[in-house]
């Protein structure tokens, strides 16, 4: 099959509120992210022939797009659920893309959210984190979701000298940006002093260092190249995507410290025909502050334990070259979890449409979007653009 | 064994059946395959390097090295925390496979890369023996 570069475009997109949304359930979250993206692209919910959501931990359904679906009464051809964790949910844009280009249908609403904030009993959350890791040689020994971070953290440290305020550098570059942006869970600044005071939570991993727990949902409306220029915004088109799949459990892993962003970034770059340097602004995905460094490196935007002193030295600030995780990311704009890389998706486009307000990136023309699922598991890579770099 | 009720204790399944039975008899197995060689952890029905289906179980030095850890510092539930704080780690068995475990009898701020670890087995209920890992002196 030809190539999936420049085939489909967004057309639509929206976050939801984020934060603490204790008067709204995920089921309905998933529905207004949905129709605040439709309500963007100019259509309404009868024109949608495709919906994919991501599963919810804390309203689940056995079939989870299908209960969307239902709620909204529309009655799509293609419907999917996505399944593989914070990280690669949107990995499905590629199969979405699939579809439009193969034909299987026209307009796809992809809407994802939850409510892990206020949804979430102490012991359900308690359940949850319990849930992470292999059931029979990795949970009995009682890893939390950080402890398993921090594994990956240490052996960065070990291998390549990164140091713990090379770590509190990329938390204080989203809480940057998060400043600059309005809607973002956590705005008051921080520096890097501040991150290293913060309580240890498994060593060498500080609360700062974590990611946030919230509620919120996002949603893209994806259709074809040709439809899209009959859409009231400016398209955004998807030039490429990859995916590497390296483990489940991090006991596993063929490598600590080297991920398969290495290879969802090659392929990615590979169907765009581009490559690090022609990104614009990059959106990659920061549960914890080493997650983000080692993808940097994997990616190709810094050589193998460079990204700690890239980030330190601000690369990845409005002035770098490389703006980076300019909603705020993971760490200070949202993470309800399974929907988390939804946000760097939208915080794309917008960047590209140049709606991104003091946050803009000059000149953006192109941006990828990087997210990971599981423990440095399974890994997603996106290459967008505006319609002149088609 | 009281301090480990509460815990999530193992459920062995049908291809973890023989480690989990080896554990109760503080034996730490782990498999090789008789075609290539190769040694592997956790249990597989096929060898990962030559895709054998013949696997045996063999029993192991219960010896390897600290890869990286970290100290849990908030437990992940109740039944943890009077453990807080605890080791977690990734030890390299000198047959070569990793495996994750809890390290106990050092103090947390010793730990280091490369530090020798041997296998020890804790009564975790009436059906389960879980083996963790201790430090060396050599």
């Amino acid at each position: 099959m030809s190539s999936l570069r420049g085939k489909t475009a967004i057309v639509g997109m929206a976050d939801t509120k984020v934060g603490k949304l204790p008067h709204i359930g995920a089921t309905e979250l998933c529905v207004e992210a949905a129709m605040l993206a439709l309500e963007d692209a100019g259509i309404s919910k009868d024109q949608v022939d495709g919906l994919v959501t991501c599963h919810s931990m804390t309203e689940p359904h056995m079939y989870h797009a299908e209960a969307v679906a239902e709620y909204m009464q529309i009655f799509p051809r293609y419907c999917v659920t996505a399944n593989a964790g914070g990280g690669t949910t949107f990995s499905v844009l590629q199969n979405a893309a699939a579809a439009i280009a193969t034909g299987i249908c026209k307009t796809i609403v992809i809407s994802m959210a939850d409510c892990l904030r206020t949804g979430l009993t102490r012991d359900q959350a308690m359940a949850l984190q319990s849930s992470t890791g292999h059931p029979q040689f990795e949970i009995p020994y009682g890893p939390t979701v950080p402890a398993f971070y921090a594994l990956i953290a240490r052996a960065h440290m070990e291998q390549y000298g990164t140091t713990p305020e090379q770590m509190a550098a990329v938390a204080v570059n989203g809480r940057n940006y998060a400043a600059m942006n309005p809607r973002a869970q956590m705005r008051d600044p921080i520096t890097i002093e501040d991150v290293l005071a913060s309580r240890m939570i498994a060593d060498p991993l500080h609360l700062l260092d974590c990611s946030l727990v919230s509620d919120g949902g996002a949603a893209v409306v994806l259709t074809s190249a040709e439809q899209a220029k009959d859409f009231p915004t400016d398209p955004v088109y998807l030039l490429g995507f990859g995916e590497g799949h390296g483990h489940e459990h991090i006991s596993q892993a063929r490598s600590l410290t080297t991920s398969a962003a290495v290879e969802s970034g090659r392929r990615a770059f590979r169907m765009a025909g581009m490559g690090p340097g022609d990104i614009s602004v990059a959106q990659i995905y920061d549960c914890f502050t080493p997650v983000l460094l080692i993808e940097l490196e994997d990616l190709g935007f810094c050589s193998k334990g460079e990204a700690g002193a890239f980030v330190a030295a601000g690369e990845t600030a409005l002035t770098g070259s490389l703006p980076m995780n300019t909603n705020g990311g993971l760490l200070s704009y949202c993470h309800p979890g399974n929907p988390g890389s939804m946000f760097g998706l939208t915080e794309a486009v917008a960047q590209l449409r140049g709606d991104s307000g003091e946050r803009q990136v000059s000149n953006a023309e192109t941006a990828l979007v990087h997210g990971q699922g599981g423990i440095m598991s399974s890994h997603a890579t996106v290459i967008l653009g505006q319609e002149q770099v088609l | 064994m009281s301090e480990h009720s509460g815990k999530v204790c193992p459920q062995s399944r049908p291809g973890t059946e023989p480690y989990w039975q080896a554990c109760k008899r503080h034996e730490f197995l782990i498999q090789q395959c008789k075609e290539c060689g190769n040694h592997q952890f956790y249990p597989r029905i096929i060898c990962t390097s030559c895709s054998s289906r013949a696997v045996n179980w063999i029993p192991a030095s219960g010896r390897g090295t600290v890869l990286t850890w970290t100290v849990v510092r908030r437990a992940v539930s109740n039944a943890y925390a009077a453990e807080v704080p605890y080791v977690i780690a990734l030890i390299k068995l000198q047959e070569g496979p990793v495996l994750m475990s809890i390290v106990r009898g050092c103090e947390p701020e010793s730990i280091h890369a490369g530090m020798t670890v041997e296998v020890s087995f804790e009564e975790w209920s009436d059906q389960v023996s879980m083996p963790v890992f201790v430090t060396t002196s050599g």
